[in-house]
């Protein structure tokens, strides 16, 4: 069997020829930056450039009609630091991500397990709290717009019942309690086919085991289900606070982050800013910030992933 | 080839690559076969026919302009996504503008000063452009785009709804010279009780485009903002009195439909709606009897206000100066006068019944010389003020406890002065 690694300046010591340039371990390595190279330069060009470029124009002031991009250092950050909008925005974007956190990963969890027993219809029943998820965003969020209006559907169906609803979008705690569960049902079933995937993973000897030994099925879900799955509890939590504060299209179409500035969240905040009101220097320092809530929950969470994420070795 | 000589070489084949783009991007010269694209809002087939027969007309006489596009653009976003289009690069050479845009447009020296290029055209008549449809498009004494349409705001009314509320129709309370808000509203609030339909709708308004209100409290005297831009008008007394009336119209009468609330005139819904006439195109087939008619008088009086689009020339554009060029050709008079069809023209020999008439068949003269004739000559503008976007944000956030039966509407409008008093000092 040939040494792969074998050193070319050994070969042509022992033969007395010159070495070889293109010898195994360089044509590897060549074909290896090949296979990286499409991915690198995409990389690049549209996530190390971009960022490097919103880093860039948080230090100007860029009037696109007057046509002038003037230095200003530091300026819009004291600016972030002054804005009297942004207590608000930040607490309207902390009560979003959390509301949809819960609601989407404890949803998720209960339809995989009801859904992970061998029953009849469980399939026509996956489907059908998966299908949201392959819907367009923007056409799921206008038919809501309707079904929310005060003569809306939910409404009516309300209505039918001797329930007078409230008028979802124009109230301070109802939109936002709107746009979290439009969130959640349109997404909730990614989450739930990742948790059945992982629980169909966990090994049925395990319960077995626990049956015999006459563990309730609280508690083997405790004990078992839930350190099993929680790799996967692990990555869709990330996915899930990374999405919830990228939110920006359903408030876009049905509140406009009203009434008042109640569902004015960072992202809408940033596009108004930025395209809205043609602030484009802090409205890249709002991406900025954006940017570093992100980093730091994620770490964050990567971080605690030692005390609660469980491995089998 | 170490790992470290392989980045280099990457780094190097990179940043030629981009050195290609970059060089890619810089600006055509102006030589050459010509192509010139427009932004609009309208998507309106029979508007994008008219455009385009009269761009084939320029281009036959201009052999290097090979092609005029017209670009719609959704009018919701019309001004975000033309900014966008600027910041990026890619701007229009010649855009539609909307007159709550004019101030920032108009200033920031974006645009082309066109009364160089409109004087050297033929037979243009500079001198017949009416000097209140272009005041919110010059500076300086300069005009920097054209008032491509000046529309008043009417009513129009759904008369079966109105007879089956048991109402007299607007065109009867003018005769008799009752037609005024107490009369609107009260009909507008038999229509809701009696048919159950909606009242009277504010187009384009769902308690959000709240600049579209200026239809009604200008018959109050009020105004969003002083003249000059400075003082705030809401917490006026005549903006309060206006509020109180409309809010008593809509949470106590129930002569307009509440907020959430939705109701499309122009499928029957309502019996009336404050809006302009290049909505009438909407009518064609209506199923129902209608009549358009002028606002109603206010407590100030008999008033007319009007929304404005200009058409203006970007200095930003590849082709500015063949732009502005195609701008003279498209409103000289002749295709002004095809274009009356849909939009009211700021020329002065053009704002006839007689000729209005002749390009809208769904008008009678009557109401095209109460409601557009006798609105341009003495209507005011929607208002409009730089920062727009900002400042109309502001408000709209600020006006959102006003739409609760509850409200304190002095408290509230009060609050709106407050939001936006700093914006308008800047």
């Amino acid at each position: 069997m040939t040494d792969r690694t074998q050193s070319p300046v050994g070969a042509s010591a022992s033969t007395g020829t010159a070495p070889r340039y293109w010898t195994t371990r360089r044509r590897d390595q060549l074909a290896a930056y090949l296979f990286i190279t499409p991915q690198l330069i995409g990389t690049i060009v549209f996530v190390l450039i971009p960022l490097g470029l919103v880093g860039w124009y948080s230090l100007h002031e860029w009037n696109v009609l007057a046509d002038t991009f003037d230095f200003v250092g530091g300026e819009n950050y004291q600016a972030l630091l002054d804005d009297p909008k942004l207590p608000g925005v930040l607490a309207a974007t902390g009560i979003f991500s959390v509301g949809l956190v819960i609601l989407n990963l404890g949803l998720a969890l209960l339809l995989a397990v009801l859904l992970n027993q061998k029953l009849r219809g469980t399939i026509v029943f996956r489907t059908i709290f998966f299908s949201p998820v392959v819907v367009s965003l923007v056409a799921w969020t206008i038919v809501w717009n309707f079904l929310l209006q005060d003569n809306g559907g939910i409404n009516g169906l309300l209505d039918a019942i001797g329930i007078a609803g409230p008028n979802w979008l124009r109230g301070e705690g109802t939109a936002m309690a709107a746009v979290v569960v439009v969130q959640v049902i349109k997404n909730v079933g990614l989450n739930m086919v990742l948790f059945l995937a992982a629980l169909q993973g966990v090994p049925a000897d395990l319960y077995e085991a626990a049956k015999m030994d006459g563990a309730s099925r609280w508690r083997q879900f405790r004990a078992i289900t839930v350190p099993m799955i929680s790799p996967t509890i692990l990555l869709t939590s990330i996915i899930t606070v990374v999405g919830a504060l990228q939110v920006f299209a359903q408030i876009a179409v049905l509140t406009q982050g009203g009434p008042g500035t109640s569902t004015t969240v960072l992202v809408y905040y940033l596009y108004q800013q930025a395209f809205q009101f043609h602030h484009f220097g802090y409205g890249a320092t709002l991406s900025v910030l954006l940017f570093g809530i992100v980093l730091l929950l994620t770490v964050v969470q990567w971080q605690m992933r030692r005390k609660w994420v469980f491995h089998e070795s | 080839m170490t790992l470290h000589r392989g980045m280099r070489l990457a780094a190097v084949a990179l940043a030629g690559l981009i050195g290609l783009a970059a060089c890619g991007s810089e600006k055509a010269a102006d030589s050459g076969p010509v192509s010139l694209r427009v932004t609009v809002w309208t998507a309106n087939e029979a508007h994008l026919k008219l455009f385009n027969s009269i761009a084939d007309e320029y281009k036959k006489t201009h052999s290097n302009v090979t092609e005029i596009k017209f670009d719609p653009i959704p009018f919701e976003s019309y001004t975000t996504t033309l900014t966008t289009q600027i910041a990026g690069g890619n701007g229009p050479d010649l855009a539609w503008l909307l007159e709550n845009s004019a101030p920032d447009f108009v200033s920031s020296g974006a645009l082309v000063p066109l009364d160089d290029t409109l004087a050297k055209a033929d037979g243009y008549n500079v001198a017949d452009l009416s000097p209140s449809a272009t005041k919110l498009w010059q500076t300086g004494g300069k005009l920097y785009a054209y008032p491509f349409s000046t529309s008043p705001f009417g009513i129009f009314v759904n008369t079966d709804l109105l007879k089956a509320a048991g109402q007299k129709t607007p065109a009867e309370l003018i005769a008799a010279g009752q037609w005024d808000w107490t009369g609107a509203y009260a009909a507008a609030a038999a229509v809701k009780a009696k048919t159950g339909k909606a009242g009277l709708v504010v187009r384009d308004f769902d308690y959000k485009g709240w600049d579209n209100l200026a239809s009604i409290w200008t018959g109050w005297g009020a105004q969003a903002w002083s003249a000059d831009g400075k003082t705030c008008g809401f917490a006026a007394p005549e903006m309060v009195d206006a509020m109180t009336t409309l809010h008593k119209a809509i949470f106590t009468d129930k002569a307009l439909p509440g907020p959430g609330t939705a109701a499309d005139f122009f499928t029957g819904e309502a019996g009336m709606t404050i809006t302009q006439i290049s909505r009438a195109s909407l009518l064609k087939d209506a199923k129902f009897g209608w009549d358009l008619v002028p606002l109603p008088a206010g407590p100030k009086g008999k008033y007319a206000v009007i929304g404005q689009a200009g058409i203006g020339a970007l200095k930003k554009g590849k082709h500015a100066a063949e732009a502005a060029d195609f701008l003279a050709f498209f409103t000289r008079p002749d295709n002004s006068a095809k274009l009356a069809a849909y939009f009211p023209p700021p020329r002065q020999s053009q704002l006839t019944a007689e000729t209005l008439a002749k390009t809208n068949p769904l008008l009678k003269p009557e109401q095209l010389q109460t409601v557009v004739i006798d609105g341009i000559a003495t209507g005011v503008v929607k208002p409009s003020h730089s920062g727009q976007a900002e400042i109309s944000q502001a408000v709209r956030a600020a006006l959102d406890p006003l739409w609760k039966a509850d409200a304190d509407v002095k408290g509230v409008l009060d609050g709106v002065c407050s939001a936006i008093n700093p914006l308008l000092a800047k």
